[in-house]
């Protein structure tokens, strides 16, 4: 049922516009894949390509081995979640979730089976009489998962479905679709630009800007070793800091801006002695020391389970215009808290930081 | 603390005042026009004699078939035009669509009976078409006069109504629906019928009851062309103006009548709407797409051929006004004569229309606010029915309101005497009109919080002069569009001033009726023309003010 689908060197233009130059990925069957980057870096774009709404300038995407370039929307064979909704307002829940079966011409029988079955499984069963108004944003996000589910689509597509909720109802609703998309077992493409929620959900994750793809991996390979400084700020916070490459003998290290210098073998081997590089560390990989990188206390800020510090560096150690320099302070271990003025020195986990070229467009951690 | 002692601030005077105001000048009349139709002509006693008598003779209740009749078939005939124009407008890309909405809009809003007259222009007896074809090919076209002629005209003017809500209707639709039936396997007419056409549905039969009353109530189209085919409205005219023995108190019974089927089919549509209408809010809205090849050519034939039909009859008027006249027949070239005759005979028609529809306005205005505030921001039993009240025209046709009117205000008895005067045609003009200015004054008003008011009488201004000079003047933009269209639908009213006119009080609107009936084509032509000027300035005013075309209420 549940195919792969292959996207291979695709092109999108609207008018002179280019959105989307070239981009290729192949997206495993059953897997849950997700489509992450700022707004109008393409992502929806390209889902809506996958779709069939929007037309493909050049290149290919295939389902499984078929090519449907040229195949209208409706022959798809795709279910797909709205951002909003998209709920047909005339129907009661039971009807909107019938509507693809009834397209389909299934007979009435399978059909009342089939629907009673996704009906429960979203666990909208009670509301089935109800028009959609009467029902909440989570109610009617639930139909509409079970309304593109049911005619067992060879893919689901699902753009920005959480973004319309609140807080607390998108980590819930989260849980339900990762859940249902394991039991129900279909190849997922999921668009979103909240890159937590993107952690939680998915298998793999390519990160977009600009219509090109940054980085595809796992959560845990994006967020610990991103592909350039782009995904290394985009996902999480991460501090820039300027270091040079020192290498002797077999061993490679980096220094800071102020002498302090941390040892990294896991550089790569193409970098010289003396290269200038941009150094990625995240706030939570400074601890409280006496030696590594001065930096005086701008102000606090305490958030439960840890506390935030905002931090001022000398002159020239840091990469300039980053929206704040951050150091997370877990209460768990914390011995004392520090006030705004204070000076603090930090030392960075050699072993956690990532090191970028001084354009940031790449990463030299081996990989 | 004065204040406490009388227990009365400022809105609850205006409550007060605009209570008595309706129950004087609606409550009453209609009420007394109740009683009448129960009472004998002579005696006065009560009596159900009056419909009895319509029902049992096929004179009169032949007029009440005949209405419903000629109303059912320009209802159906209009949705059946104006929803695929609306779905064609909304769905492709149309050459000239700026345009074509324009002109739509102008026939819509300029009066039926124009429409009429200027169809007999065209097609009646001695009619340009009908003149050029007989005399060039010996073809003689059936006749505009009777319920052909009707049907034409009422579908003609009155499918703009049903455009114009479904139109507002899709572009609510979000285009994600429409994907979604796509994605779920669905594509061309099946999406159009099972979502797009269910979701207009309510909006459809709301614009439909519009023109089920417009035309059900109208008076001037029939009565300039309906010839044998009496309806309604003119058989209540006929029985009450007619110098044949005619019956106020018939009359009365007739217009009950009216109203009995208005209002109910007006609860009628209420209910349905209420129980099918569903919120739609739209975070993309419908993208025209091209369309080509043969469907898009028939499509744009259909279009401008229709366009085409509901313009022409107000480019041949003016045409027409600038015709060498004769005594009463055109005769070769061009000239001014028709203008110079009105400017003689019926300027004071056109002073009269200009001064009463202003005065009127400025009351419609003040009126409209004021409601409109109570309604919206004293929300309570009251005002509730206040707002109820002044929506109640709606279901009352013009002439049954000029009749009411007459009735309450002729003498015997009555509070005042008004009949015959300026002022009985300035309040019908009022109640007829106040809905538009209320509904823009209210829908304004719903976005305006209510604590910039609170603001202004923390700071320490009277909570007349909060509203004055912070609300009211907020409430502008809204107040004036509604207003525009107010004032275009005052300058053309006819079927309550025609009741209510005297030689020294009558409109434009009337003297244009007056000049068709006694075949005076070019002075009608002529103030037919200023009116449609005056109107397509106001609606070019009010394409400017409001800086949208949507004109519905």
């Amino acid at each position: 049922m549940s195919v792969s689908i292959g996207i291979n060197h695709v092109c999108k233009k609207f008018g002179d516009n280019v959105i989307i130059p070239d981009l290729s990925v192949d997206i495993k069957n059953e897997e849950f894949f997700t489509l992450l980057g700022p707004s109008g870096c393409g992502k929806t774009t390209l889902l809506r390509m996958i779709a069939g709404f929007n037309s493909i300038e050049a290149g290919e995407i295939s389902f499984g081995d078929q090519v449907i370039n040229h195949q209208p929307t409706y022959d798809r064979n795709i279910g797909m979640v709205f951002q909003s909704y998209a709920i047909f307002p005339h129907l009661n829940v039971r009807r909107n979730v019938e509507y693809g079966l009834r397209i389909r011409k299934t007979p009435k029988a399978e059909m009342d089976r089939r629907v009673d079955e996704m009906l429960q499984l979203v666990k909208i069963d009670e509301y089935q009489d109800r028009l959609p108004e009467r029902l909440s944003g989570g109610q009617q996000q639930r139909v509409a998962l079970a309304r593109a589910i049911v005619i067992h689509p060879q893919v689901l597509l699902m753009d920005e479905p959480l973004s319309n909720l609140d807080a607390k109802l998108r980590v819930e609703m989260r849980t339900v679709i990762r859940d249902i998309q394991k039991k129900v077992g279909i190849t997922t493409v999921y668009v979103t630009h909240d890159q937590e929620e993107a952690l939680a959900i998915s298998d793999r994750i390519a990160v977009m800007n600009h219509g090109v793809i940054q980085q595809v991996g796992t959560p845990h390979d994006i967020y610990a070793r991103p592909a350039n400084v782009f995904v290394s700020t985009f996902i999480g916070h991460s501090n820039l800091f300027y270091a040079t490459v020192l290498c002797e003998g077999g061993s490679k290290a980096i220094r800071f801006a102020n002498g302090y210098t941390c040892v990294m073998n896991n550089l790569k081997d193409e970098v010289k002695n003396g290269q200038k590089v941009v150094v990625a560390i995240r706030p939570e990989e400074f601890a409280v020391e006496s030696e590594g990188l001065t930096c005086k206390v701008i102000s606090r800020t305490f958030l439960g389970r840890y506390t935030n510090y905002f931090l001022d560096f000398a002159e020239g150690m840091c990469v300039p215009d980053q929206p704040s320099i951050e150091f997370s302070q877990d209460l768990g271990h914390a011995e004392k808290l520090f006030d705004a003025g204070d000076t603090l020195v930090l030392k960075p986990n050699p072993a956690k930081l990532n090191v970028f070229t001084e354009d940031m467009e790449h990463s030299l951690i081996k990989g | 603390m004065k204040k406490r002692r009388f227990g009365l601030d400022f809105w609850s005077i205006v409550t007060i005042g605009i209570l008595i105001t309706f129950g004087l000048f609606l409550i009453y009349p209609l009420v007394s026009l109740f009683i009448d139709g129960f009472l004998a002509e002579e005696t006065g006693k009560f009596t159900l004699n009056h419909f009895i008598r319509f029902f049992t003779k096929k004179y009169y209740y032949r007029s009440l078939i005949n209405s419903l009749k000629l109303t059912a078939c320009v209802t159906v005939c209009s949705l059946v035009i104006g929803v695929p124009l609306a779905y064609f407008m909304s769905f492709f890309k149309i050459r000239g669509k700026g345009i074509l909405e324009i002109l739509i809009i102008i026939s819509m809003m300029s009066p039926n009976f124009i429409g009429a007259y200027s169809w007999i222009l065209m097609l009646g007896r001695s009619g340009l078409v009908t003149t050029f074809l007989r005399e060039m090919f010996g073809i003689n076209l059936p006749s505009i006069y009777g319920f052909g002629g009707m049907l034409l005209v009422f579908s003609l003017k009155l499918y703009p109504f049903i455009y114009m809500y479904v139109s507002g209707a899709i572009k609510k639709i979000d285009v994600a629906v429409y994907e979604a039936a796509e994605s779920l396997g669905c594509h061309g007419v099946r999406i159009v019928s099972t979502v797009v056409l269910p979701l207009v549905t309510p909006t459809a039969v709301a614009s439909a009851l519009m023109v089920f009353m417009n035309c059900m109530a109208d008076f001037g189209t029939p009565a300039l062309i309906g010839e044998g085919y009496d309806v309604l409205p003119t058989k209540i005219y006929i029985e009450f103006v007619g110098e044949s023995g005619g019956s106020a108190h018939f009359a009365s019974a007739m217009a009950m009548l009216m109203i009995v089927i208005t209002a109910t089919l007006y609860l009628l549509q209420k209910y349905y709407v209420n129980k099918k209408s569903f919120t739609m809010s739209s975070m993309r809205p419908v993208q025209p797409s091209k369309l080509s090849g043969p469907r898009n050519v028939l499509m744009h034939a259909f279009i401008y051929v229709l366009v085409a039909m509901s313009i022409i009859p107000q480019a041949v008027v003016v045409w027409t006004s600038f015709r060498k006249t004769e005594v009463q027949y055109f005769v070769e070239g061009y000239s001014l004569d028709s203008y110079r005759k009105i400017f003689s005979t019926a300027l004071s028609s056109i002073k009269n229309t200009y001064l009463y529809c202003f005065i009127a306005l400025i009351i419609i205005i003040v009126l409209g606010m004021l409601i409109a505030y109570l309604s919206v921001r004293r929300r309570n039993t009251v005002t509730n029915l206040i707002d109820t009240l002044a929506m109640f025209p709606y279901i009352v046709p013009g002439s049954v309101l000029g009749i009411t009117l007459l009735l309450a205000f002729n003498g015997k008895g009555d509070p005042f005497i008004l009949s015959g005067t300026a002022l009985i045609i300035i309040v019908s003009l009022v109640i007829r009109r106040l809905a538009y200015t209320l509904r823009s004054s209210s829908a304004i008003l719903y976005q305006i919080s209510p604590s910039v008011e609170e603001a202004a009488i923390s700071l320490g201004d009277t909570p007349l002069r909060a509203f004055v000079k912070v609300t009211a003047k907020m409430m502008m933009p809204g107040v004036v569009s509604g207003a525009v269209l107010s004032w275009i639908t005052l300058i053309n009213e006819l079927s309550s001033s025609v009741m209510l006119y005297t030689a020294s009080t009558r409109t434009m609107s009337v003297a244009i009726y007056n000049e068709v009936i006694r075949a005076s084509y070019g002075t009608a032509a002529a103030l037919a023309s200023i009116l449609t000027a005056t109107t397509v300035i106001s609606l070019v005013a009010f394409f400017k003010i409001s800086g949208s075309k949507d004109v519905t209420i």
